[in-house]
């Protein structure tokens, strides 16, 4: 009898053994980032530390923005609910450390997309949510109208870790104009010396500087020049490593602005379920098994669109409708003439 | 009996190796998984950003390696300036704290306990933005000391621009190597024969009148002045001279203010602590009141106050890293900052950084044990 016993304990305990390393195995197959997170119940994201539109905390600690949206996404996809996300608040230096030492585990921070960047430092950059450019902006009262009329000694106000200090070099070196650049690591401190009267202009991302005038002691008196002297893809980004994480978040902000373009919205989003159109049905969970190859149910797209709605949505009530930019320009679909492209869901 | 005392020291050490070796292998792991590679190649690179002010040539198409050279001479022209000031704005207000006077003893009071107590950094933005709010325009500024003006872009003035300097300097440090042995014989002739000479003032001539030697063999110094020019409609700037940067003298006079009130108190408690016996001593041998300062209270005094002031000497070295916060390029704004941002080589560049800081600390302390162990009692 006893010797049975034994025996049958050691099979027992191989039988155990055995699941453990196969379901080991099986979850490795797995995000490991989704796991975590999925674990911790909330997704870990990194934001500026305050940029009307884009990323900006009430007074109440609500973080709104077209940047924060994107991180709602994940969170409606992958937890059930857009509220489950803990944002970090980073500067433009600690961004990249951040994202890499594992504090969080989406950069989605107006961080311009660059060859270095993208192959150097243990990133993957997974879209475009903003398509910007670097620009300048003067006191109105100087007269100023256009890039062409700086002259030799101009002071430039900017903030350091960004590819804004290299743009400006390139720029005022092609033009052979010698410069001072004023470099701060805050974006406050920078709009305060500006304000003040540190320096000539402000530059930055034009969509920064669009709402930053909002936070000037009296906006109207400063006007952003029209010139655009670079290209700023904003868009999130990713730990190099985790290519399932990296393929969840890609394909978030790709439901958002593909739904745009189908005419789904969060209202519409429920009844589009029963749609002729199998494009449609498939960004509604409605066909195909879209959510499988992600570890995730079927109507991860749909909590997406019903919970943070789609991009033409959360740019309305973030920039459009707070003043910000109300033109879309670049930032249109391509069916109405802007450059928003993204690969079919399918 | 041995190897019982040394085993516990041999275990700690272990444990202290086995963490170190365990983080590294994480960061090494870590760093692998995500593709980053450890190297010191990227000092090399072009560093194809520019810096607002520089004490050496530098412009964007220079190295990373250079960027860092510029930021470590930025830190340590604030560090320097600030020490000299805060020493001796420090000896000032520490001898004032103890004057029999009631209205310079409690302003020293007021001010040593008003500066200690509000946080170095609020001190920083006050300065500067308090500054920027106040001081005015290029345009607007008022012509000060000559050919100077204080202006919200910065303090500019004459910039001398010298022809044959090294030969100036030669001279210059000349001069110094003759005071030295100057002072020595005069030292030795006041031992040996009680003779004594004007030793201060035959120094100073010695030191004005070699260097102005120069000016006959072809050194030649000239200045060049600011002058206005018009950007736009409203907006100046000054072109020429020399322009010091609103941003190091606001951190240089947040900084001095803040250490010297540390300082003052060391000054008045190294005095405190000298016997009053002492004084009192000196004085009936027939010293003056500034010999009885000079010759008895301040040797001693300075074995006590040393050693606490050189804490202070490290703290604003360290305190000027601060510095970031209002775009004064020091080290960490410019190598720790954008260098490590368009590099991304995190672990490099903070170590460097770090070794760095660590290395000047280092240097403070020991010349300040050299100069303490100099003015010690020295039993004969």
């Amino acid at each position: 009898m006893f010797k049975y016993l034994k025996q049958l304990t050691s099979l027992v305990a191989m039988v155990a053994v055995l699941f453990t390393f196969t379901t080991e195995t099986f979850a490795a197959k797995k995000s490991k980032t989704l796991k975590n997170t999925q674990k911790k119940g909330f997704v870990r994201c990194g934001v500026s530390q305050g940029l009307p539109g884009f990323s900006n905390a009430d007074a109440a600690g609500n973080w709104t923005g077209v940047d924060v949206d994107v991180c709602r996404a994940v969170a409606a996809a992958v937890l059930g609910d857009a509220n489950k996300v803990k944002f970090t608040p980073l500067s433009a230096k600690e961004r990249f450390t951040a994202l890499t030492s594992g504090e969080i585990d989406i950069l989605s921070r107006n961080t311009t997309w660059t060859l270095s960047r993208d192959a150097d430092i243990g990133l993957t950059f997974v879209g475009v949510n903003f398509y910007d450019g670097q620009g300048f902006m003067v006191r109105k009262d100087s007269g100023i109208t256009s890039t062409s009329q700086f002259k030799n000694g101009i002071s430039a106000c900017t903030n350091i870790g960004t590819t804004t200090e290299l743009n400006m070099r390139d720029f005022f070196n092609s033009k052979g104009i010698s410069y001072t650049p004023v470099a701060f690591e805050k974006a406050d401190e920078v709009v305060a010396a500006y304000d003040a009267g540190r320096c000539d202009t402000y530059t930055t991302d034009k969509s920064g500087l669009a709402a930053q005038r909002t936070k000037m002691s009296n906006p109207d008196d400063h006007i952003v020049l029209p010139e655009t002297i670079s290209k700023e893809p904003l868009g999130p980004v990713v730990r190099q490593g985790d290519a399932v994480w990296e393929d969840i978040v890609r394909w978030s902000l790709n439901t958002m602005i593909e739904a745009e373009e189908y005419g789904i919205t969060s209202a519409n989003a429920d009844s589009m379920k029963t749609s002729e159109n199998p494009q449609i049905k498939r960004l509604v969970g409605a066909e195909g098994e879209m959510g499988a190859a992600f570890g995730l149910d079927n109507e991860w797209n749909l909590r997406i669109i019903k919970q943070v709605g789609n991009y033409g949505e959360s740019y309305k009530r973030n920039i459009a409708d707070t003043g910000i930019l109300p033109d879309r320009g670049p930032n249109q679909l391509w069916t109405k003439g802007g450059i928003l492209y993204v690969p079919p869901s399918r | 009996m041995k190897f019982k005392k040394i085993l516990p020291q041999f275990l700690t050490l272990l444990f202290i190796v086995l963490i170190f070796g365990f983080f590294t292998m994480n960061a090494q792991e870590n760093m692998d998984t995500r593709g980053i590679e450890f190297g010191f190649g990227f000092l090399k690179q072009e560093a194809s950003f520019d810096i607002q002010f520089s004490l050496i040539d530098y412009d964007g198409s220079r190295s990373y390696g250079r960027a860092y050279l510029v930021g470590l001479l930025n830190t340590l022209l604030v560090s320097f300036i600030g020490i000299v000031l805060c020493t001796l704005l420090g000896a000032v207000v520490g001898v004032a704290r103890l004057s029999p006077n009631y209205l310079i003893r409690k302003t020293a009071s007021f001010y040593i306990e008003f500066f200690r107590n509000i946080p170095l950094l609020l001190q920083i933005f006050f300065w500067y933005f308090a500054a920027l709010r106040a001081l005015p325009m290029p345009e607007d500024a008022p012509q000060i000391l000559g050919s100077s003006f204080m202006t919200i872009k910065g303090f500019y003035t004459l910039a001398p621009i010298w022809n044959n300097f090294d030969i100036f300097f030669v001279a210059l440090i000349f001069s110094l190597i003759i005071i030295f042995f100057f002072n020595r014989f005069a030292k030795k002739k006041q031992e040996e024969e009680g003779k004594q000479y004007p030793k201060f003032l035959i120094s100073l001539v010695i030191f004005i009148l070699i260097p102005a030697a120069t000016f006959l063999i072809g050194v030649d110094l000239s200045w060049s002045f600011p002058e206005l020019k018009q950007l736009a409609k409203t907006s100046f700037t000054f072109e020429g001279g020399v322009g010091i940067p609103p941003e190091l003298i606001a951190l240089t006079l947040a900084l001095t203010l803040y250490t010297a009130t540390f300082i003052a108190e060391n000054v008045r408690a190294g005095i405190q602590g000298v016997g009053k016996g002492q004084k009192e001593a000196a004085a009936s041998i027939g010293l003056t009141p500034s010999q009885v300062l000079k010759l008895v209270i301040m040797p001693q005094a300075l074995r006590i106050i040393i050693p606490p002031t050189t804490n202070q000497y490290l703290n604003l070295t360290k305190n000027s890293s601060l510095a970031a916060a209002i775009a004064y390029p020091d080290l960490v704004l410019v190598f720790a900052g954008t260098a490590m941002m368009q590099t991304g080589r995190a672990i490099e560049i903070v170590g460097i950084t770090m070794a760095t800081y660590l290395t000047i600390s280092l240097a403070i302390s020991l010349f300040m044990n050299w100069y303490n162990k100099r003015i010690a009692i020295q039993e004969k």
